[in-house]
């Protein structure tokens, strides 16, 4: 299954519930706010390692840009996609849960 | 694939109207085919053509216009939550006694029912809202 978030873990509690809900296998796709969730070095930063361990994770690399914040700000690991690659895995997965 | 979206934010709210418009944009660039995008809640105010951004900032209302001409997209406001907000057509002005309408090109007002139709006919529906 697919996960979007859009909200920043500094905002919402959103990613912290998705983490904890989403299986193994899963792929986590931020979006939006959500993208500073994929930052390395932040008071929430180890949640996303951890969920590293069993699933992928991505942001929206538009989204990044817009909020001037440059890939190599990202926790290792954390995939950099564009809107072609939010379809791919639109597709890919066979279903899509947005966390708002 | 078939696609269905489902936007439920208004537009220059946040970004829920920015990113369903680009990833709308995105399946059709891929070849995908999006059966339909329905708009919920404040969502609904994207289907009025009476929008008048600043010049310098993006037309939210006409871009899905745009891409519903360039590819017969069927853009559908839930008529209880577009007459609460008074988003009208020609039907439903006349229908109420009001003196104009005001849907965008491109958009249709219908019920509820076309969101789970939707969701049956599509292979997949995404979420986008705030």
């Amino acid at each position: 299954m697919l996960h979007t978030v859009n909200k920043s873990p500094f905002e919402s509690s959103s990613l912290r519930t998705c983490l904890a809900l989403a299986r193994a296998g899963s792929d986590i796709l931020l979006i939006e706010d959500g993208v500073y969730g994929g930052l390395a070095g932040s008071a929430h930063s180890t949640m996303v390692e951890d969920a590293l361990k069993s699933m992928k994770v991505y942001a929206l690399g538009p989204d990044l840009k817009a909020r001037g914040l440059a890939e190599d700000r990202l926790i290792p690991g954390v995939q950099v996609v564009g809107y072609d690659g939010f379809v791919d895995l639109a597709s890919a997965n066979d279903k899509v849960q947005s966390w708002l | 694939m078939k696609f269905s979206v489902m936007v439920n934010e208004g537009p220059y709210t946040h970004q829920a109207s920015d990113t369903a418009y680009q990833f709308t944009r995105a399946a059709l660039a891929a070849g995908h085919e999006v059966f339909r995008v329905f708009f919920y809640h404040d969502g609904v105010n994207n289907g009025t053509r009476m929008t008048t951004p600043p010049q310098d900032d993006r037309n939210i209302v006409d871009r899905w216009s745009e891409l519903a001409s360039e590819h017969e997209l069927d853009l559908v406001v839930c008529v209880a939550a577009a007459q609460r907000r008074g988003i009208v057509d020609a039907d439903e002005a006349k229908r109420n006694g009001k003196d104009g309408d005001n849907i965008a090109p491109g958009f249709r007002i219908s019920g509820l029912g076309q969101l789970i139709e939707a969701g049956i006919q599509s292979d997949r529906l995404l979420v986008f809202g705030d």
